[in-house]
């Protein structure tokens, strides 16, 4: 069975995750976005919708862009993980 | 004083390899670094390489490299909810050497890559990150990398595409979510008996299958399949802005996908392995960052040479060819030692000279072309409804085509529009 979850699949990647967090919300900005583009175009889920406020985990970041790139109102401080941290790539 | 190389080049993908390898062929002093542990770590892409560029590296390269599958069959399919309308090529010489195209998985072919680089005498540093550039005025001496400065008369950035170092630089402008596509991607295991089975496969012949349809709802975007030794590439590609703007995540379009009748069955039994995302440049020469400034070059994905000509995707070729382009660059700055931006305005002119910068300028039109959701929703349903009134004999006196064409037509699409698409088609792809 190939697993539909986003949450299922990031369970089989190998990652080296950094204590360091290098993404980080500027959650003012946040609270008082209506659109949260950053939801559908995360491709790891890792931002997240709790009682109208988005919450963001960096652990099964794919390090693709994405969120910089469509939040308009600069709310994702984004930066690479340290070097050495992050996805792992075993296939690619 | 620490070591000056002659050059640094940040990232170990195909244009940063195919670039150290150039130069440290010829004998300069090279740093490449990597911010993955090892040189692939951090790369995904769909998965074929096409063209001549890393032939011209490595003429016997199916020989060499961690090759999975050699393209011997392309298939393109348009998709409705239950219904699958292909067309396939296939010809003798695509089974012969050197092969047209290539199907790779990056982890493997990059490391590989990246060996390759050593042995010709450049320095690989992997997991280690390039930060920020170094100024001498207005010229750029070198990278800071963590607490570490490292001097090279010339740095060349193929950090992909989100490329730090040309932000730096200051050679870009904001992305744009239409200037990117999604792609995300699965790789799943297979035994490798049955993908051959499958996909009607022999051997190391391998298959390239794209696709566009009911599954990306509209969206621009596509669907591929490639057969790997013993795994499948199975992922989408679509529009950034397009996901943002129908509140939709790539892997529902996936998922979607993957449960496709035609689709379904080539996948059974098999185990996931891997699930990948990665940004694609697809807004050709209007995304395109200034390519060079003083003492810097960017090329591959961090340059957006990725071409879309509607049936594909390619960006490996064009990452190559830029990175053997800006090493040839560097070697004539080298000879003279001039490294200013008016010097090394001699890449560009050498991507014009070859079909990096020609193609993109032949498909100009097409990323704005590439938009039309008739594209994606309507015409793949047109094609396939005409398709089952073809072949389906339900004991009704027959129509000719024209009329079953005109049928289809009837209540989703004048002639006129149709007319007018092709006449787009015409002037941009």
């Amino acid at each position: 069975m190939i697993p539909a979850s986003i949450e299922d699949k990031l369970a089989v990647n190998k990652y080296d995750i950094d204590r360091e967090v290098h993404i980080s919300l500027h959650e003012d900005i946040c609270k008082k976005c209506d659109t949260h583009y950053c939801l559908y175009v995360c491709p790891a889920s890792c931002f997240k919708l709790m009682e109208e406020h988005i919450t963001f985990s960096y652990k099964g970041c794919l390090e693709c862009g994405s969120c910089q790139i469509v939040c308009d109102k600069g709310a994702v401080e984004w930066t690479l993980p340290r070097a050495g941290f992050g996805i792992c790539y075993q296939y690619g | 004083m620490k070591q000056r190389f002659d050059a640094i080049v940040v990232g170990a993908g195909p244009a940063g390899c195919a670039c150290g390898y150039t130069l440290a062929k010829v004998g300069l002093e090279v740093l490449v670094v990597e911010r993955g542990k090892f040189a692939g770590a951090k790369n995904m892409w769909g998965g074929v390489f096409c063209g001549p560029a890393l032939n011209q590296l490595f003429p016997n390269l199916w020989q060499e490299a961690p090759v999975e599958r050699y393209v011997v069959r392309r298939r393109f399919s348009l998709l409705t909810l239950d219904s699958c309308l292909s067309a396939e090529f296939t010809t003798k010489k695509f089974g012969q050497p050197p092969y047209s195209g290539f199907i790779l998985l990056r982890s493997k072919f990059d490391s590989w890559f990246a060996t390759k680089v050593e042995e010709v005498g450049a320095i690989v540093a992997t997991g280690l990150q390039a930060d920020d550039l170094l100024w001498d005025g207005n010229q750029i001496i070198g990278i800071k990398a963590g607490d570490d400065e490292l001097p090279a008369s010339v740095v060349v950035a193929c950090d992909g595409v989100n490329s730090v170092l040309a932000g730096k630089a200051g050679l870009r402008s904001e992305f744009l979510p239409r200037d990117m596509k999604q792609g995300v991607k699965e790789v799943i295991q297979l035994p490798r008996q049955l993908i051959e089975q499958r996909f009607n496969l022999v051997g190391d012949e391998g298959i390239a299958w794209e696709f566009i349809g009911s599954f990306s709802r509209g969206l621009p975007g596509g669907a591929f399949i490639y057969t790997n030794k013993e795994s499948l590439s199975v992922g989408i590609a679509v529009q950034l802005s397009a996901l943002v703007e129908n509140k939709i995540q790539a892997n529902d379009l996936l998922e979607e996908f993957k449960q496709h009748p035609a689709v379904a069955g080539l996948l059974a039994e098999g185990k996931l392995v891997e699930y990948s995302a990665h940004l694609i440049p697809v807004s050709g020469l209007a995304m395109m960052p200034a390519l060079y400034t003083d003492g810097l070059l960017v090329a591959g994905d961090a340059a957006a040479l990725v071409l879309g000509t509607g049936l594909t995707l390619e960006g490996g070729n064009f990452a190559v060819a830029s990175g053997i382009a800006a090493a040839e660059t560097v070697i004539r700055a080298k000879q003279v030692g001039d490294f200013s931006k008016k010097f090394l305005s001699y890449y560009p002119e050498l991507l014009r000279k070859s079909f990096v910068l020609k193609d993109l300028e032949t498909f100009r039109k097409a990323p704005h072309f590439l938009e039309n959701p008739r594209i994606y929703s309507l015409y793949p349903e047109l094609a396939c409804d005409l398709a089952e009134k073809l072949f389906t004999n339900d004991g009704t006196p027959r129509k000719k085509t024209w009329e079953l064409f005109r049928q289809a037509m009837e209540g989703r699409i004048s002639l006129l529009q149709i007319a007018r698409d092709l006449m787009q088609i015409k002037g941009t792809v």
